[in-house]
């Protein structure tokens, strides 16, 4: 280890946002289903949604002055690192019950790992962040864990 | 009808083709609230972030992933995982072909393993992924 994540990053680790709470929308299933062209037609009438749908809803809805120059919302929660380039990495879902209109989930997002590794062409810092969906009455919906890759 | 008795392993699941227009990436990027200039915005895309062309959403390719699993399993089943990577870009006017071929069968269990992957028009695979479905 070459040392490029110093304690106060580390202590991010266990880390959670505030959780967030989305209600699901027949309407918002059907434009989601029509644009990613499902075929199936419990996805187009909306009463059931696709399983990558999620993605969708979890995102934050910025006001528009806090969109950069790119049309993003920064979403910065990650500690402060001596490598900046923040690249996607692989994602992994397990599905517990199907998402419905009318449901109202909570999705709490929690930075699980921060692990170095060497990589071809030089240092890469690996986040893993863990998010678990559940119904207000604590039914577990789906459970993520995704990697960003910092370089 | 699918039974888990029927599957085999190798079996190939079956393919579809996706070609993203303008449109397309404008109402899926709207329709997940992203407002990223590289899936609408050309002239940004090619003169400020460098791509050639308009970007199509990684997720989106995992969408369509999920979707080879599902259109093959129909009501047979239910999803129980799945992952996904984004290895390599797409760009507006490529063909991009969802695949997936069967790697396990667990018939005690009732489960199927599946391995999946976005191939591009040169027959790269630039997402790769997996899925884990539970038959009825």
């Amino acid at each position: 280890m070459s040392g490029l994540i110093d304690a106060a990053a580390r202590a991010w680790i266990g880390r959670s946002q505030p959780p967030v709470t989305v209600e699901v929308s027949r309407r918002d299933i059907q434009k989601y289903a029509v644009a990613t062209e499902q075929r199936q037609a419990r996805y187009l009438n909306g009463d059931e949604a696709p399983p990558m749908f999620l993605f969708g809803l979890l995102r934050p809805v910025a006001p528009l002055d806090q969109l950069g120059p790119d049309g993003i919302a920064q979403d910065s929660f990650l500690p402060e690192l001596p490598l900046k380039r923040i690249m996607a990495g692989g994602t992994k879902l397990t599905y517990h019950r199907p998402i419905r209109p009318g449901d109202i989930l909570v999705a709490t997002r929690t930075l699980a790992d921060i692990q170095e590794k060497q990589g071809g062409t030089g240092p890469l810092i690996f986040l893993t962040y863990q998010l678990r969906v559940e119904t207000q009455d604590g039914e577990l919906v789906v459970e993520e864990t995704a990697t960003r890759i910092v370089r | 009808m699918n039974r888990i008795s029927a599957v085999k392993v190798g079996a190939t699941l079956p393919e579809r083709a996706y070609t993203a227009t303008n449109v397309s990436l404008f109402l899926y990027n709207a329709a997940i609230w992203n407002g990223h200039r590289i899936h609408y915005d050309a002239r940004y895309t090619t003169e400020v972030e460098k791509h050639p062309e308009i970007v199509i959403d990684g997720p989106l390719q995992g969408d369509w992933l999920s979707q080879c699993v599902l259109d093959w399993l129909g009501e047979d089943g239910d999803l129980v995982s799945f992952e996904y990577a984004n290895r390599r870009a797409a760009y507006l006017g490529e063909t991009l072909t969802a695949t997936g071929s069967v790697t396990a069968v667990d018939a005690a269990a009732g489960t199927v393993t599946i391995e999946l992957g976005i191939r591009n028009e040169a027959g790269q695979i630039i997402a790769p992924g997996a899925a884990t479905v539970r038959f009825r």
